[in-house]
């Protein structure tokens, strides 16, 4: 698919693997997202950055890992607060923005909430490296999708192929995301897929969810839904010792479809 | 913390599930439905580890379409329950096991209704009435007393709802409201949810309306 470009040598044929230039765009393209990030223990891969294998996509049968489950280097927390939910003025989602490193706020202003693309955001909970990861992964899968189709992914196909995605990393608690546009589903690493129209996820969760339980309902306008997003978010940074810092606040709405950011606030202390 | 209930009776398949989707202390969902349409007579109620449920059932679910799309008709309750068997077992050994426990049920136009109890382990049993989960600790010995061989659709669910008070009253953990459908030679469907304890609730759980 490079074709013969006259003037320019086939690198792909000369022996030294260190100039090796050649890029298989087209079978890397073609990859399942679900062979992604895959461990191989098996010899047949070679290490060769570049090299080309033939993807084994016709084979049906079930989607497990094929290799041993990547165990968990030291014990992760998820030391967050994340919530969202739809009510009648459209999605509202909020988190708060301290970054914690066992015991030390590494980072006060961190972002947890990622807009995948205009029609999508996610809150992310877990270790914040492969939250980013994910998010740029399914951002990519998204977007190589309406290439693909010519129309985007709905946010349910959207939840399921992360989760799918997810899967070989099963037991690892990689990352709980919820992502919504019009509708909001909780994902998380241990296979977890959720439509909903209310869910907290995060260290900090159960404290949200009680504030949340008290007060949502369908009719709320957009500022009592900010208004009581920011609330549990607060609470819950009160009790809990790895939320804290700020609240972000996002709102999407059902008729004009993009998001916005609301606000970043100081809460009330 | 999850549980399922099978009764069959002369001409039916009635079967229950709870409505929970737990993550670790918190109900994430409460209306979470456990059943998984194989075909137009056939269900599979699927609970265990959290993401095996619905990658297993699913995968069983578009198999069974397949083999209507490859053969022109749809797999017996047997078949669909030994093809879930052979799946289960296959990956018992394997060092991805999928952790799920099962009851199918299904009615066959030329063997009748059919309950089949399957474990984790890939065991297979085709049962008048079976249970699973930590509720069925407590219910089987009431559909041991009451259940008979040719009990009628409401006899069947009176004794569903014993079964569901008897948890209500003893276990320890709060099911509010379970999906109840009847599976019998028109197809399968859908009965009126039983809810306990949670009419009790001044705020009804959010959801859409």
């Amino acid at each position: 698919m490079f074709g013969n470009t006259p003037g320019l040598t086939c690198a792909r044929d000369t022996a030294l693997s260190a100039f090796r230039f050649y890029v298989p765009a087209a079978e890397y393209l073609e990859e399942s997202p679900l062979q992604f990030g895959q461990v191989s223990t098996s010899a047949q891969i070679s290490s060769d950055l570049f090299s080309t294998h033939s993807g084994d996509l016709s084979t049906p049968s079930l989607p497990s890992v094929s290799s041993q489950p990547v165990p968990l280097p030291f014990p992760l927390s998820h030391g967050t607060t994340t919530l969202a939910f739809i009510f009648q003025g459209g999605v509202l989602a909020a988190a708060d923005t301290r970054s914690s490193c066992s015991g030390l706020v590494a980072c006060p202003a961190a972002q947890k909430i990622l807009p995948i693309h205009s029609h999508l955001v996610g809150t992310t909970s877990g270790t914040s490296a492969d939250c980013a990861l994910w998010k740029r992964i399914l951002a990519r899968e998204l977007r190589l999708y309406q290439l693909r189709h010519g129309r985007r992914l709905s946010t349910r196909g959207a939840a399921k192929l992360l989760s799918h995605m997810l899967h070989p990393f099963k037991g690892t608690e990689l990352c709980v995301a919820s992502g919504f546009g019009p509708c909001l589903f909780y994902v998380c690493s241990d296979g977890t897929r959720l439509q909903g129209t209310l869910f907290s996820v995060g260290s900090g969760s159960p404290y949200a969810y009680s504030i949340l339980d008290q007060g949502v309902e369908w009719g709320l306008t957009v500022e009592e839904a900010t208004a009581i997003g920011r609330e549990a978010v607060y609470r819950a940074t009160h009790r809990d010792a790895y939320s804290g810092n700020c609240v972000d606040v996002y709102h999407g709405l059902f008729s004009r479809r993009s998001l916005r950011r609301c606000l970043s606030l100081q809460p009330r202390s | 913390m999850e549980y399922l209930i099978g009764i069959q009776g002369p001409d039916f398949v009635l079967v229950a599930a709870d409505n929970v989707a737990a993550s670790s202390i918190i109900q994430m969902k409460h209306d979470y439905d456990k059943m998984f349409k194989l075909s137009e007579k056939i269900l599979l109620l699927c609970v265990g580890e959290a993401g095996d449920t619905v990658q297993f059932a699913e995968y069983i679910q578009k198999n069974v379409q397949l083999y209507k799309m490859r053969n022109g008709y749809e797999l017996s309750p047997s078949a669909a329950a030994n093809f879930t068997r052979k799946n289960l077992a296959d990956y018992l050994r394997s060092r991805t096991p999928y952790h799920v426990n099962l009851l199918l049920a299904g009615y066959d136009d030329a063997d009748g209704p059919g309950l089949f109890y399957m474990d984790h382990l890939s065991s297979l049993a085709k049962a008048p009435f079976a249970a699973h989960g930590y509720g069925a600790y407590l219910t089987l010995s009431i559909l041991d007393r009451y259940y008979k061989p040719d009990l009628t659709q409401d006899e069947a669910m009176d004794l569903l709802k014993k079964c569901i008070e008897e948890l209500n009253r003893r276990f320890i953990l709060n099911l509010p409201s379970f999906s109840v459908r009847v599976i019998d030679k028109n197809g399968i469907q859908e009965l009126q949810k039983v809810t306990v304890g949670a009419a009790k609730l001044e705020r009804a759980p959010y959801s859409q309306t």
